[in-house]
């Protein structure tokens, strides 16, 4: 039986530049950070109150993974704002969209009251969106 | 532009104040704050003050300002630096009350966390496979 999720993949343009999204933007901590040669870094950040899950920020290259003409394909995807990879929680959408909108994050949806809760859409730096929800109270 | 946030909720200027309170305490957090003048630039009385930021972040502003520091002290630890230094670093006057307070919230004293930690990332160095998913390693050709 499958317990838990651990890990989990969100593809970026630049994993220099995503981590001064996640980490410094959104507040998420370094869980691992390790290079295992040039161009080739292993980079996950946890939110702070889930130390256990780890999204790995993995950088579109061209490589085993990529062809260079899927790596280019899924860099277009990815910067057109194609994918929508999870829902983050916080505990006051307000509060929490004042913040990330005064550090410069980008918002396609203010918070919104909706019939399943309230909630914003944000997008990251690469173009990656998700949507903000607050926790019910 | 037209401030459609506010017509939809009225009181989102509190909540403007509270953030910037937050941000200030983020920013400021090494030096020797005052969390009354905190509420007096953030137009509250103190008691009003630490009653919305408490709503909100689910701390006190004070329990929110150590939050910070330790978690600055995290990050100094990590790179090296001495833990007498990172006391005083981070806004800290006594390396008892730092070191306590460390401990209450990490299990570990700073010393112990930071060769812990030093330990890891020298691992990270030599043995980065030992960190990372085989699945992902192998499909990266790692």
């Amino acid at each position: 039986m499958i317990t838990k999720l651990n890990h989990v993949s969100i593809f970026v343009l630049d994993q220099d530049s995503a981590y001064d999204f996640y980490v410094n933007k959104l507040g998420f901590k370094v869980h691992t950070d390790a290079s295992m040669g040039p161009g080739m870094r292993w980079l996950t950040v946890t939110p702070p109150e889930q130390p256990e899950l780890e999204i790995s920020l993995m950088a579109i290259a061209e490589g085993m993974m990529f062809k260079a003409e899927a790596a280019e394909q899924m860099r277009n995807l990815v910067s057109k704002g194609t994918f929508g990879f999870g829902v983050f929680e916080c505990n006051d959408l307000l509060a929490t969209y004042e913040e990330l909108k005064a550090k410069g994050v980008e918002f396609t949806k203010e918070p919104t009251r909706e019939f399943y809760g309230f909630e914003a859409l944000f997008k990251d730096d690469s173009g990656n969106w998700f949507s903000l929800g607050e926790k019910a109270k | 532009m037209p401030d459609s946030l506010a017509a939809q909720y009225p009181k989102i200027y509190l909540y403007r104040r509270v953030v910037q309170a937050k941000l200030f305490i983020d920013e400021h957090h090494a030096q020797s704050l005052n969390l009354g003048n905190i509420a007096n630039e953030a137009y509250f009385s103190k008691f009003h003050f630490i009653r919305l930021f408490k709503a909100t972040y689910g701390k006190t502003p004070h329990q929110y300002l150590m939050a910070v520091r330790i978690n600055r002290a995290q990050v100094l630890l990590k790179q090296g630096m001495p833990v007498t230094e990172v006391c005083y670093a981070i806004g800290f006057d006594s390396i008892s009350s730092f070191s306590a307070l460390f401990k209450r919230i990490t299990k570990l004293s700073p010393s112990a966390w930071q060769q812990k930690e030093l330990q890891r990332d020298a691992e990270m160095k030599s043995k980065p496979r030992n960190f990372i998913p085989n699945c992902f390693a192998e499909m990266n050709g790692w």
